[in-house]
């Protein structure tokens, strides 16, 4: 990862992606490449790496989404605001293929998401969940559940302990590796979900509500985390549920209602939800 | 140590030991995923099997495995599928397997209730070798699934959602351990008994709960009670003449209060180093309700609640 410790420096990091995000594609063969699921489909273009077009999707049978357009392009940071039960965290599941959708097309990174298969590209952090397992499991037992997508039958390797090392320097939880995740606070644990979202080096990172039940502590390091993944070319979709220490970073805001987009641009000209 | 003169004895032993391993070994997935009672199911189910086994004269051990591993995909299945009526269908697949057994086991010539009682309470002095080189079979499997596969199936019951995104196949995994804990029913099915073995699944890890700070330590403390009570207890029934199954159990639970007590100094002693160690985690902690659920607070926050503790997918969607 580049050190971009000064704002200038990273306000030139953030250029060089936008640049890299507005070349011309090379044109329609390259878009339409078959639904590679490698990394070489998308080098360089503006194809976006996330893309859902006219997504409904039910829960039970109550109708949540209607139609929902989004499209994440790499190198973007796109926040989803709305108020609750808008369908936010659901549109988020149909991505991850949690709730599947009734109609509509969901492609990530130019694969259908059907039959997308090469999951390490992709970091999920869930909503955090404020009880903990019954079982009790160490900060790094957690975090290296998340670099599984890179491993093969489950067995980790040097590189793979690195990878979670790694990860949980970059959340300042380093110092915690070997603790019980029931001792963490709230905004610790959300910094380890985030850390085994991390471990697989994902180039899409998905929040659902990264900052909820967070102290401010932890609102700070979290958002300098997102500032390093996003200058070193991540691309980011993430529930919120205002903008908050956040706002700097986000280049986007779609704002859904009723599980329809209202609002897509940037975040100065976001609507109250 | 007379008690080894006895093959009978030196059979039982062994089974024990077996199911010392097995039981807490895929328990604690079962613990972790919040599905702690399912061993008592596929227990009722499996008394089917023993039933069909008699009335088949086949072995009633992989008869019941056949069953129990039958049952328990079935209650995957609903687990999946069945949204609002989940619980009831278990419950119909629970009693239905428990009449069934009563049925079956009547049915079989010169069978009555009183062949059942040795499968529901366990009867260690009757294993005979053939069901010994099946438990021996079965345990093999239970093992090679619950270590082998230690990491995937950790990542599956920690956290389901989280686990499909890392291109895991949940589906796949979520029915292995349905089955391995059929398997392990089986297994444990002539030490403790049908009625008995979901404590043996359950208890070690609840007390290994009260001392592992990791999940791999809270592994080998709960095997490492599992083993302990399940060869105390058949030693003890043997000297005692008191039955083994639930000498096996009380022991376990004897264990647990033991544990408990233990553990709550330990777990001061361990809040107060952690509290030295940094006065910023403690800020952390403090400040965390201020701003919870991003300062609006209604359904959403009550949604991430439910999340852990919605074992079935269809629960947790309901909450959105």
């Amino acid at each position: 990862m580049r050190p971009a410790s000064t704002p200038r420096a990273r306000e030139r990091a953030r250029e060089r992606a936008r640049q890299r995000a507005q070349e011309p594609a090379e044109g329609p063969a390259a878009a339409d490449g078959g639904g590679d699921t490698g990394s070489t489909g998308d080098t360089g273009t503006r194809a976006p790496v996330l893309a859902l077009r006219g997504v409904t999707a039910e829960l039970g049978s109550r109708p949540v989404l209607h139609g929902i357009d989004l499209t994440v392009r790499r190198g973007e940071v796109v926040a989803l605001l709305g108020a609750n039960g808008s369908g936010k965290s659901t549109t988020l599941r149909t991505v991850i293929g949690q709730t599947p959708p009734t109609a509509g097309s969901i492609e990530i990174f130019g694969t259908p998401q059907r039959r997308f298969r090469n999951w390490a590209r992709l970091g999920y952090v869930p909503q955090r969940t404020t009880a903990v397992s019954g079982v009790p499991a160490t900060v790094t037992e957690v975090v290296s559940a998340g670099r599984l997508s890179r491993s093969r039958f489950g067995v980790l390797r040097g590189a793979d302990r690195a990878a979670v090392r790694h990860a949980l320097e970059l959340v300042g939880m380093a110092d915690h590796a070997q603790a019980a995740v029931g001792a963490l606070s709230g905004g610790q644990h959300q910094r380890v979900l985030i850390a085994r979202a991390l471990a697989a080096e994902p180039e899409l990172l998905i929040m659902d509500e990264p900052m909820a039940g967070v102290d401010l502590d932890s609102q700070r390091v979290l958002a300098g985390t997102l500032r390093g993944q996003v200058d070193g070319g991540a691309s980011v979709l993430l529930v919120l549920h205002e903008l908050g220490p956040l706002e700097p970073l986000i280049d986007r805001t779609v704002l859904l209602r009723d599980g329809r987009v209202v609002h897509d641009g940037p975040p100065s000209a976001t609507p109250r939800p | 140590m007379d008690i080894l003169d006895y093959a009978f004895m030196q059979r039982a032993l062994l089974a024990a030991v077996l199911v010392g391993v097995t039981a807490p070994a895929i328990g604690i997935y079962l613990v972790q995923r919040r599905q702690a009672l399912m061993g008592d199911g596929i227990g009722h189910v499996a008394m089917t099997g023993v039933g069909l086994g008699f009335l088949l004269s086949t072995s009633p051990v992989w008869m019941a495995t056949a069953v129990s591993v039958l049952g328990a995909v079935l209650m995957e299945l609903i687990r999946w599928y069945g949204r609002t009526r989940g619980d009831i269908a278990l419950a119909m697949l629970f009693y239905g397997g428990m009449a069934g057994g009563v049925m079956f086991i009547n049915l079989a010539p010169g069978g009555s209730n009183a062949n059942l009682g040795s499968y529901l309470f366990g009867s260690l002095s009757t294993v005979s070798p053939a069901d010994v080189r099946a438990i021996c079979l079965l345990a093999g499997f239970v093992v090679v699934v619950t270590l082998g596969l230690r990491r995937q199936l950790f990542a599956v019951s920690q956290d389901e959602e989280f686990a499909r995104v890392t291109g895991l196949p949940v589906r796949a995994l979520n029915l292995l351990t349905a089955v391995t804990a059929a398997v392990t029913v089986t297994v444990a099915m002539r030490v403790v008994g049908l009625l008995l073995v979901s404590a043996l699944m359950v208890v070690p890890v609840a007390a290994a709960q009260q001392l592992g700070r990791s999940f791999a330590a809270t592994f080998a403390i709960a095997v490492a009670v599992g083993v302990a009570v399940t060869l105390g207890g058949t030693v003890t029934s043997y000297y005692e003449n008191v039955p083994p199954g639930a000498t096996i159990v009380l022991l376990t639970i004897a264990v647990f209060v033991l544990l408990t007590a233990l553990a709550a100094p330990l777990a001061r002693r361990r809040a107060r180093a952690a509290a030295e160690r940094g006065g910023a985690a403690g800020r952390g902690a403090a400040a965390g309700p201020e701003v919870a659920c991003g300062g609006d607070p209604d359904t959403e926050c009550v949604f991430s609640d439910t999340m852990v503790s919605g074992a079935a997918p269809g629960e947790a969607r309901a909450g959105v």
